[in-house]
């Protein structure tokens, strides 16, 4: 991979990193842990992969991006942010009253943002629907989306992996954020969704397993996605809760919650 | 009299109007044969999307097509549709305001032999709950289809409660279908019938036993319950001064709740609400489930009187 690609992409996801801790701690709420996971996965879709215009949100060819663990909106909303969907000055709004930045993703608020999301396990079945409909107008466009290991324990994950691969949809790409921890704790302990890539093999769908923090990796994992034909891929990116702030990895505890000025100030400099 | 299914009605409806619309698309959950929805299927194969027995998936898929410029039809029973698929409803469909119309079959208590777990009595409530989301329950199949051509135009999330049983046709050709606006099947100054699906052919026959007992009823054909036409339910109370509801769902959350909505709020009068009477409902032939639960134009005339009793 390229070297100067290679930094642009770690300068821009230490950007977004960046954003996320400022945006939960101004917000005092929010979902650290697993948007710092998916920050290289979105970075490489959003900075390097996919086709979208910023000033035609709606743009009927546009690649669609559904973030299926619909929490981390903060790691989204950076990224669309940074991107020039809106201006970055907005970041700091997230879940105040009145403003549109809201807890979860809106697509009808939020420019950029392909579907609403939030409810977890329903995201993927919006995306295979996209697909369908971008086959039905022979479109090149193709969907990305991303989803959370925990996520996998929803019923409605299988349903749509089934349809996916019954339907054929090449044009559709699922990241599985593998960071090991949901709420409870670690998912191998609360209910393990081990084998992942078997799980979807048998499910019929292509599927890559990779480092979730190597550009080199994902971007590779990408381009193999492009080239398959007649069914899904799967991307099981193992990642780590919390990446790139010392504090928040592998803590099941940042999940959810938000660091105060101190822990902001720490990870921020981590970050620089 | 001609009788006709609503749901037959449905999958001529869709027939047509996909040769007319191009962005039309109709799935299903292994249903498509009792939803008729196959009448499309057979027309239109490359449009149709069979999702197997997974109504939440058919949800979502329908609301990512949606979201990607389609007009899809989604069906499968009514109780399944609103119940298993309620929050993806709620979250994928209404929430987003996305075109999606939910279509679907076999709802209340005339689904017959099945039995309860397939009768639902509590989708219009569900649906009627939900911000963004109309509810639609067409008569007789004249309006069902000029609902599903309504609902194909309209934008926006649309439940359409649809039956399994023949019912009666009331309707001609020349009926113009007009989204929130109740329709006056028959006018009376004494009491008002508010009424749904084929309730409404009930309550007409209520009105005529009424009449030979010089007691004029009016029939309102309250298609649209949500949004509910408040004006033409007050101006004909104003009238009446008393209102019976007739519904194929529980009386608890559906159209008898929703119009003593309207008149607690803006003109209180004597109610009576014909409806299931907080309970589930049973295997058996329709007709006879109906007699069980006082679902017959003898209950209406029953309820119509003591109604008309009350009155100050
Ligand atoms: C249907 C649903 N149930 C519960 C929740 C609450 N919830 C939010 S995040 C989360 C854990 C998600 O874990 P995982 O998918 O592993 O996400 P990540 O670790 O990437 O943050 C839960 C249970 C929800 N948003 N949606
Ligand atoms: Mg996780």
């Amino acid at each position: 991979m390229e070297q100067a690609l290679q930094q642009r992409l770690e300068q821009t996801a230490r950007q977004l990193r960046r954003h996320i801790i400022s945006m939960t701690h101004g917000a005092s709420s929010g979902h650290p842990g697993g948007s710092l996971s998916a920050t290289d996965i979105v970075t490489a879709l959003f900075f390097h992969e996919m086709r979208v215009d910023p000033q035609n949100p709606r743009w009927p060819s546009r690649d669609r991006f559904i973030l299926s663990k619909g929490h981390a909106a903060p790691v989204l909303y950076a990224a669309l942010a940074e991107k020039g969907f809106f201006p970055v000055e907005e970041l700091p709004n997230l879940r105040r009253t009145g403003h549109f930045l809201q807890g979860h993703p809106d697509m009808k608020k939020v420019p950029g943002v392909d579907m609403s999301t939030g409810s977890l396990g329903q995201g993927i079945s919006a995306a295979v629907g996209m697909a369908l409909a971008l086959e039905l107008d022979k479109s090149d466009a193709r969907v990305w989306a991303v989803l959370g290991d925990g996520e996998l324990q929803e019923g409605q994950v299988w349903e749509a992996a089934m349809a996916a691969a019954h339907y054929k949809l090449d044009r559709l790409t699922a990241f599985v954020d593998l960071n090991k921890l949901q709420i409870d704790g670690p998912v191998e302990k609360v209910m393990s969704c081990l084998p992942v890539k078997e799980k979807f093999e048998a499910f019929g769908w292509n599927v890559l397993e990779i480092d979730g923090h190597s550009f080199e990796q994902i971007i590779d994992a990408i381009e193999q996605a492009k080239a398959t034909k007649g069914r899904p891929t799967c991307i099981v990116a193992h990642t780590v809760k919390g990446k790139g702030v010392s504090f928040m990895e592998n803590q099941v505890g940042w999940h959810g919650s938000a660091p105060n000025a101190e822990q902001a100030q720490q990870a921020l400099k981590e970050l620089q | 009299m001609t009788k006709i299914a609503t749901r037959d009605a449905y999958g001529r409806a869709l027939a047509q109007l996909g040769g007319e619309n191009q962005d039309i698309v109709v799935l299903d959950a292994d249903l498509a044969k009792s939803t008729k929805t196959i009448d499309f299927a057979k027309v239109y194969p490359e449009r149709f999307f069979d999702m197997g027995i997974a109504e939440q998936n058919l949800i979502g898929v329908s609301a990512g097509l949606a979201a990607a410029g389609k007009i899809p039809f989604a069906s499968t029973f009514a109780m399944f549709a609103t119940g298993r698929a309620f929050e993806q409803i709620r979250n994928s469909v209404a929430y987003p305001k996305l075109n999606v119309k939910i279509a679907a079959t076999h709802a209340g208590i005339s689904v017959g032999e099945d039995g309860a777990s397939h009768q639902t009595v509590e989708d219009i409530a569900l649906m009627r709950a939900i911000p963004n989301m109309t509810v639609v329950v067409p008569a007789d199949g004249i309006e069902t289809e000029a609902v599903i051509r309504w609902a194909a135009s309209y934008s926006g999330p649309v439940y359409i409660r649809l039956g399994r049983l023949a019912v009666p046709v009331l309707y001609d050709e020349n009926y113009r279908f007009e989204w929130g606006k109740a329709v006056t099947l028959c006018s009376g100054k004494d009491v008002t019938f508010i009424a749904a699906g084929l309730m409404v052919a009930m309550a007409m026959e209520a009105a005529e036993l009424l009449s030979a007992e010089g007691i004029e009823a009016e029939v309102l054909n309250i298609h649209t319950i949500k949004p509910i036409d408040a004006e033409a339910i007050c101006a004909s109370v104003q009238r009446t001064g008393a209102v019976v509801t007739a519904e194929e769902h529980s009386i608890i959350g559906g159209l008898g709740s929703a119009v003593a909505e309207v008149l607690a709020e803006h003109y209180p009068a004597p109610l009576e609400r014909v409806g299931l009477k907080d309970t589930f409902g049973e295997s058996g032939k329709p007709n006879e489930l109906f007699e069980k639960y006082g679902l017959t134009k003898e209950a209406l005339v029953a309820a119509a009187k003591k109604a008309v009793g009350r009155k100050k």
